[in-house]
């Protein structure tokens, strides 16, 4: 599998080295971090949960979109969930390619998809003590 | 008929379970939202969630089988 929802910490190093290949000559890694503040809130901490079947097949499908569209030798993703702090990684996508071109373009349209598709969900608990499950709160 | 339903994130806080068995012949998710949304009072209207069947994104109006696993999508929010 290309991709993988995990409750444990992302393992770059692991991943970055399977996008090695003898046909690539850039590597494209994106990491997204939990930051502390969102929507002029302080934000504590992150709560992520997914719908784990239906995730990881969604991000399969994303990853060979990418490598359809984009001339990329591999491509790989994993999201964290469960309770993150300040400061850890989310997310991790990286692709491997011959010329750093396409891994911009294939890196950049993996996250972005699996941002808009794949079911998962974070929950922000703020340093008031308030909580809101982020893009469900204000949506009636 | 029985339906099972798996809940996530605000439905799952709202409804505060985890999931639940249907009993009741609702014929498509769409019938069966409409009841849920108004046991649990859950906020989120029907055009705002997508659906699931047996672990593959379906329409509203996919009639509904006996056995099916069936889950209301939240707006996601990865990354």
């Amino acid at each position: 599998m290309s991709f993988r929802i995990t409750e444990t910490p992302i393992d770059t190093d692991a991943l970055k080295s399977k996008l090695e290949h003898p046909k690539s000559g850039a590597c494209l890694v994106f990491e997204g971090w939990v930051r502390d503040h969102n929507d002029g809130k302080s934000v504590d901490r992150l709560e992520y949960s997914a719908y784990k079947a239906l995730a990881n097949k969604e991000g399969q499908r994303i990853i060979e979109e990418a490598k359809q569209k984009f001339d990329i030798e591999l491509a790989f993703c994993e999201h964290r969930i469960g309770t993150l702090e300040i400061g850890d990684m989310a997310v991790w996508a990286g692709v491997s390619s011959g010329h750093r071109g396409s891994s911009f373009d294939a890196c950049r349209y993996i996250i972005d998809e699996v941002k808009a598709r794949v079911p998962i969900w974070k929950k922000e608990h703020y340093a008031e003590g308030t909580t809101d499950w982020i893009n469900c709160a204000s949506t009636p | 008929m029985s339906i099972d339903i798996q809940y996530f994130a605000i439905l799952k806080d709202q409804s505060g379970l985890s999931s639940e068995t249907l009993t009741e012949p609702y014929k498509d998710p769409a019938a069966a939202y409409q009841a849920l949304r108004e046991k649990h009072n859950f906020t989120l209207r029907q055009e705002n969630l997508k659906v699931a069947i047996n672990d593959e994104f379906a329409n509203w109006d996919t009639p509904l089988k006996e056995g099916d696993s069936l889950v209301f999508i939240p707006p996601v929010a990865g990354g």
